[in-house]
């Protein structure tokens, strides 16, 4: 039953076919059995499961089930607190911290009856392109154990691919939802800044993280969206405005529509494999009515830069709580000063380091106006390049990644690294939602996404959009072979 | 180009001991970061305003009624040095 979306689920619970209990249990004996090849999980909470499978079994029997998630056995991604769960970011700075409240996201997902079934991994504190930056364990792409699965949310894409999940979370601050749905064959989403709430999750850059969810289909996104979507009193930037019916909306089709196609996502050097897969999909969507026109958003090749000042300055700011104080690690000094030294030193890994430097860099007396200013300005040309373009036209379609899963250890140099994000990154610099859509595969047999990105708070749309196209395409039926 | 001397003082500033080894490398990798950085400057921004928030949310109020917060316990309960009620530290100011 593992590989079955959550839909088709609820649908077996329903006729009673299948039992919330069994399912939770067929997942836990999946991760028992496989999850010591790919490392998706950081954390099994097995007990609490099982309980929350119960509980929901007894509310599909009574014929109260309390929605589309009701004992849907999902995943979150290891840098959303959950109260009583230890939540390490994927750091020693948390190995011990176990948080008193839930986020969020989390507290939705247990009022709409999911089973969470335990904690994923990540680059350490979200910094990352490939899940190699855990502090505990690198996770492998099911596809191809020798292949990175993408990051930073790594552990939550390759448990929903190799069926260790039926749908996933994960944060999205550059693209590390989109790039690891790609990298992984399943549909990641990053909404709208603001429209899930960021309570809870752990703070990487402010203005740019986003949760959203992975799925083994565009109806489970939907519906997963769906459940934690909306506003939040706990977060003053979380938008107020209606969430709509996503699912019901996904039959609506793409005729009609105007699809922008930017010149600037298709540079010269990108991998032909993925360009002709994105390049297919494209067609697929005009041969089913959409209108195709070409859109230029020319700042693109400096959203990176502008992206790698904005996102370590603000990290720099929000990792300065990790002090030896209050939660997390402390190793002894001979005073305050040495004391949080040793502990910052002992507790963040090189990349955490890297960025932490960085940020405080760019931030520094003399160097404020030059880069950070800069970049700000940047952002606001990315920004008015996007209005002008969904001005034209609805949605934008767009490789999303220049190129297939990459090996463990092959990209050593940091800038290498970043590169990886240069399609998702201008999403979230504009803060305008995208999904990533399983498009075809290499002649190797790695996974390439189709990256559709919208206005603002339409999602409904983006959506739209990904269940037509994979509604007229056959690449969810194929699964990675893990044994 | 960024010197060791700035690399040292940057790492004061983010409270980080880093190695010999560690403070070499850092150097070259930001170094090599910036200079990719560097090529922001290229970019016309005269006049263009700064964007620090994508969403356009301004002043959100709320009542100021009283919550359930943490309570003392929970709050202390990752502390890795509580004393009674607070947060122990090492000593700042001599005697």
């Amino acid at each position: 039953m593992t590989h079955r979306p959550i839909h088709e689920l609820t649908d077996a619970y329903r006729r009673g076919d299948l039992t919330p209990t069994a399912a939770a249990e067929d997942y836990l004996a999946r991760i028992g059995a496989l999850d010591g090849k790919i490392g998706a999980y950081l954390t099994v909470v097995r007990d609490q499961a099982l309980a929350a499978a119960r509980e929901s079994e007894a509310r599909w029997s009574a014929g109260s089930p309390r929605g589309p998630l009701d004992g849907a056995p999902i995943a979150v991604k290891d840098v959303l607190c959950t109260a009583g769960v230890r939540t390490t970011c994927g750091s020693k700075m948390l190995e011990r911290f176990v948080p008193p409240y839930d986020a969020t996201t989390v507290e939705r997902l247990r009022a709409a009856g999911a089973v969470i079934l335990g904690k994923t991994n990540l680059d350490e504190f979200a910094m990352g392109s490939s899940t190699e930056h855990s502090a505990y364990h690198p996770t492998r792409n099911p596809w191809d154990l020798t292949r990175v699965p993408g990051g930073s949310s790594g552990g939550s894409a390759a448990a929903v691919a190799g069926g260790l999940a039926a749908g996933a979370y994960g944060s999205d601050t550059g693209g590390s939802i989109r790039q690891p749905a790609a990298f992984c064959g399943v549909v990641g989403m990053k909404p709208t800044y603001g429209r899930v709430s960021r309570y809870g999750l752990i703070a990487l850059a402010s203005s740019l993280d986003q949760i959203g969810p992975f799925a083994q289909d565009v109806t489970d996104a939907a519906h997963l969206l769906a459940a934690v979507a909306g506003h939040d009193p706990h977060d003053a930037t979380s938008i107020e405005a209606p969430v709509p019916d996503y699912a019901a909306e996904l039959p609506k089709g793409v005729a009609g529509l105007t699809l922008g196609m930017p010149d600037e996502y298709f540079p010269d050097g990108m991998d032909p494999e993925v360009e002709r897969a994105v390049r297919a999909a494209i067609d697929v969507l005009k041969g089913l009515g959409a209108k195709i026109e070409r859109v230029s958003l020319p700042t693109t090749p400096h959203a990176l830069a502008a992206y790698y000042v904005i996102l370590p300055a603000e990290a720099s700011s929000n990792l300065a709580r990790y002090d030896g104080v209050k939660y997390g690690l402390r190793v002894a000094g001979r005073d305050l000063i040495d004391m949080e030294s040793r502990t910052r030193s002992a507790g963040f890994g090189a990349e955490v380091k890297r960025r932490i430097m960085l940020g405080t860099y760019v931030l520094s007396a003399g160097y404020y106006d030059a880069y950070y200013g800069k970049a700000q300005s940047v952002r606001t040309l990315v920004r008015r390049e996007f209005a002008a373009a969904f001005a034209k036209v609805d949605l934008i379609v767009a490789p999303t990644t220049p190129n297939v899963p990459f090996k463990h250890g092959e990209k050593q140099d940091p800038l290498s690294m970043y590169l990886n994000d240069v399609f998702t990154i201008p999403g979230n610099l504009s803060g305008i939602p995208g999904v990533s859509v399983p498009c075809g595969f290499s002649a190797a047999g790695l996974p390439i996404g189709l990256q559709v990105l919208g206005r603002p708070l339409d999602e409904a749309r983006v959506l739209r959009a990904a269940y037509a196209y994979e509604q007229a395409t056959s690449w969810r039926s194929r699964r990675p072979e893990l044994t | 180009m960024i010197e060791r001397k700035d690399v040292e003082h940057v790492a004061r500033l983010t409270r980080l001991a880093l190695s010999d080894a560690e403070l070499e490398r850092m150097r070259e990798q930001l170094n090599s970061i910036l200079a990719h950085l560097d090529t922001l400057r290229a970019v016309p921004t005269e006049g263009v305003e700064p964007t620090s928030h994508a969403v356009d949310v301004v002043n959100v109020m709320r009542d100021d009624t009283e919550g359930q917060c943490l309570s003392q316990a929970d709050a202390l309960a990752n502390a890795p040095d509580p004393r009674g009620d607070l947060f122990r530290v090492p000593r700042i100011i001599e005697e």
